[in-house]
């Protein structure tokens, strides 16, 4: 597969999974205003930022409805789900030829539905809807990219590109929630502390798969281990580590070519800390830290895949 | 077909009409006298049996299948909307297998001796040590390129994917415009424009026995494949695209994964000792055949332009070593230059002493000073052309044209009589459209698709461009014309 052409599936798919992680955000944060908590709403709102990883950028200023619109419709803003969904677009436009026809319709639908008219007149009388109608859209978008597309380099790149993009969101949106969850837990009895854990699990479409596994009685270390540990729930960190060590054995399967040490270990290591480690340790050590070591690495990931698939120097290849 | 009496049908289909304007020109669907012609009788029938609503629902769910797929062109100089969809229009043209006959048949000729003639002027430059071209218009011509002089090229073959411009005067003969013979586009909305109209009018389609153009793209494929490289059975063929924002990009990708093959940039490429290479997740992968969508300019920055940046460095050498096939071969721009067009018919009996079955539109070349002075005579009269553009632009319509315009152009004819040639204004031949929700005839014209690997190939049909707005003569994509599929049918 051309190098060019990997690198676009792969940030089509980022650009995706990070539009569908901010509309969940943003919908799950919106709901959680409804409620007359002693959190206010500036303090989530810079919640949602720093969890989105923008901390500057779009500060609050007293509209919800405005500072929502931005946050969906403002293609200049990198934040903006409509920036990710244009993004995600253009990267499909310039491999055309390697995606199916329904992906490509799909995504330019969206794309189209994102910019109409009709989805500004419906934010005005409804924002959740057209939450929902873009998330639906995604979801499709990736239902045939699982259903049409042959399984071979080009999926596994659309894969890497979606789990390293998760893991990497969700060790954020931890990092942020971490400090604020064991703070309040003890004095109180209201409620309001069962509505922010939701909260959080709904960020990653979690509610329902906590409750089956855990029930529905909410704790921090729990819901913590959950979302870094489970290795069987598409949002766990540890399961979308487990994707990107597949994907990238995949690859080398189809291509044989051997990826270099750096890559392999790098995954590893990651795969190391969620696998050999309980929460009880987790927590015992600096939890923060840890969240960190996790982007980190995610990035480093991310370089190492750029530098061997994409751009590797002539010489190198030559070589070979 | 119907068998009633002919007055009935020529009343019932009377309504369809209105007041739609029959003059000189000669009209695709009607006699002179207004009757409808043989062949469109049964497309006649349809329309007047669909209710309007019918017939503005079709058009809509066509509207909206060539936008979900993205069949768009790119309008430059906008940022928001750059994509707009190709314009198109949901009557058919039809043609009768015996125009085809005669097409085809005046297409592969023509072809088969612009091709001799390309090798012939590469190698040994026969025709001009027989006087039959002027030499001066050959060297002079800014498409003609030194580099390939002596250059072997795979099967002989320079011209693999040309696509000709036709015109119907109105005598109903058809004549050849232009030909196209270095980055011809537009086939792509020739074969989507087939799948939308087969979803639109179903029963009509398979009542009339349209010959079907579907398998072009697995023709296109052979012929790259029948000119790979000596020695290389299973070639990596390729399409080189100048990017995401070319205009015909959307056809670009069309085209590589109907064939299945790679669409690469030239950033992909790279060469080495002579080979060229793409860059992929497993490495450098060799390059047999590119079928290039980029202009000779760009292709090469060691060769042609060094300040672009499309092509691949070192391309041209890998190519004259043989290692690569690019097709079309470089420097084919001299053969569709519109003051060489005038020679053609003379290639034709040069090479291959035959007759020319597709006769050429009278050119005038202003480099001749008697023509020069006719021209200007009558520049009210004449249509200008540039001789190396494409696309509508560099042209003056004289009827159509201010006197200032006039003026301007016959300045620049004095500076540079080389760079223009003069036609008459052509009355050719009209087409009914559905606008808004009537029949309006406009001028259309005819573009089919030729390729040439081991043998010549036409696919029946073609790209009928229309100039949709009233009145206008200029079929061009960038200056608001659109397109219609074309059936050829069976009988």
């Amino acid at each position: 597969m051309l190098s060019r052409v990997a690198d676009s599936l792969y940030w089509m798919s980022r650009y995706l999974e990070r539009a569908e992680n901010t509309v969940r955000q943003l919908d799950v944060t919106m709901g959680l205003m409804l409620d007359t908590s002693g959190t206010s709403a500036e303090t989530r709102w810079s919640r949602l930022m720093a969890s989105l990883g923008k901390h500057t950028g779009m500060e609050w200023n007293g509209d919800l409805e405005a500072m929502a619109r931005t946050l969906v419709f403002d293609s200049i803003s990198p934040a903006s789900v409509t920036f990710c969904i244009n993004g995600a677009r253009e990267n499909a436009r310039q491999v055309r030829e390697e995606i199916s026809s329904e992906q490509w319709q799909r995504l330019n639908r969206l794309f189209h539905q994102m910019h109409s008219q009709q989805a500004q007149a419906q934010f005005r009388s409804s924002i959740n809807e057209t939450l929902t109608s873009a998330l639906d859209g995604i979801h499709l978008f990736k239902g045939v990219s699982d259903t049409t597309m042959i399984h071979g380099q080009g999926w596994q790149f659309i894969r890497l590109g979606r789990y390293l993009e998760r893991s990497y969101a969700t060790a954020t949106l931890l990092e942020v929630y971490s400090p604020d969850l064991f703070q309040v837990q003890e004095q109180d009895h209201s409620g309001y502390q069962y509505l922010e854990l939701v909260g959080l699990l709904r960020c990653c479409t979690s509610f329902e798969a906590y409750c089956q596994v855990y029930t529905a009685d909410m704790s921090p270390d729990r819901i913590l281990e959950f979302l870094l540990l489970n290795r069987d729930f598409p949002h766990a960190i540890r399961y979308c580590v487990d994707g990107i060590r597949d994907a990238i054995e995949s690859i080398q399967r189809s291509g044989g070519r051997r990826p270099p040490d750096e890559l392999t270990s790098g995954i590893g290591r990651l795969h190391a800390m969620l696998g050999y480690t309980t929460i009880g340790e987790i927590l015992a050590g600096d939890t923060g830290v840890f969240l960190h070591t996790i982007r980190e690495q995610c990035m480093r990931i991310h370089e190492l895949i750029y530098r061997y698939y994409v751009h590797y120097s002539i010489q190198s290849a030559l070589a070979i | 077909m119907n068998a009633g009496p002919k007055e009935d049908l020529t009343v019932e289909v009377g309504s369809l009409f209105g007041d739609y304007p029959l003059d000189l020109a000669f009209d695709e669907m009607r006699e002179p006298g207004g009757d409808v012609r043989q062949h469109y009788r049964a497309l006649a029938e349809t329309l007047v049996r669909l209710p309007e609503e019918e017939l503005q629902k079709r058009k809509q769910s066509a509207d909206l299948s060539f936008l979900t797929q993205g069949i768009t062109f790119t309008v430059y100089g906008r940022d928001e909307g750059t994509e707009r969809i190709f314009p198109y229009d949901l009557l058919p043209r039809l043609i009768t297998a015996q125009e085809w006959d005669r097409i085809e048949r005046g297409l592969t000729q023509r072809i088969t001796a612009l091709n001799l003639f390309l090798r012939d002027v590469y190698s040994d430059a026969k025709i001009l040590s027989d006087r039959v071209i002027p030499r001066e218009l050959v060297y002079s011509c800014k498409h003609y390129r030194r580099q390939m002089r002596g250059l072997q090229v795979p099967r002989n073959v320079y011209i693999a994917v040309v696509g000709s411009d036709l015109l119907r005067l109105n005598t109903g003969e058809y004549v050849v415009l232009e030909d196209n013979l270095r980055v011809p586009s537009g086939v792509s909305y020739m074969l989507t424009n087939r799948r939308v109209m087969k979803r639109t009018f179903p029963q009509l389609f398979h009542s009339y026995g349209v010959r079907p153009i579907e398998h072009y793209s697995q023709l296109l494929l052979a012929t790259l494949r029948s000119l790979a490289p000596e020695g290389r059975p299973e070639p990596n063929i390729v399409l080189l695209t100048p990017g995401v924002f070319n205009s015909a990009y959307f056809e670009h990708t069309y085209l590589a994964r109907q064939m299945g093959i790679d669409l690469v940039e030239g950033r992909d490429l790279v060469t080495h000792d002579n080979i060229v290479y793409m860059r992929t997740t497993d490495g450098l992968k060799r390059v047999d055949v590119i079928y290039r969508r980029v202009d000779d300019d760009f292709s090469d920055p060691l060769i042609f332009r060094a300040d672009s940046s499309l092509g691949c460095s070192g391309l041209f050498n890998a190519y004259r070593a043989g290692n690569v096939t690019v097709t079309n071969a470089f420097g084919t721009g001299l053969a569709d230059d519109k003051a060489v067009y005038a020679y053609v018919p003379d290639m034709i009996s040069y090479y291959l002493k035959e007759d020319p079955i597709l006769p050429n539109v009278k050119t005038f070349l202003l480099s001749e000073d008697k023509q020069r002075q006719h021209v200007l005579a009558n520049l009210d009269k004449l249509v200008v052309k540039a001789v190396g553009e494409s696309g509508g632009y560099g042209m003056l319509i004289g009827p159509q044209s201010t006197a200032r315009q006039r003026e301007e152009f016959a300045r620049q004819i004095e500076a540079n009589p080389r760079n223009y040639i003069a036609q008459p204004t052509l009355d050719f031949s009209r087409a009914p459209c559905l606008i808004g929700n009537h029949l309006e005839p406009r001028h259309v014209d005819l573009r089919p698709y030729i390729l040439f690997g081991e043998k010549v190939n036409i696919v029946p049909g073609g790209l009928t461009r229309v100039a949709l707005e009233k009145g206008s003569l200029v079929v061009n994509s960038s200056q608001g014309g659109g397109s219609k599929d074309t059936w050829v049918l069976e009988q």
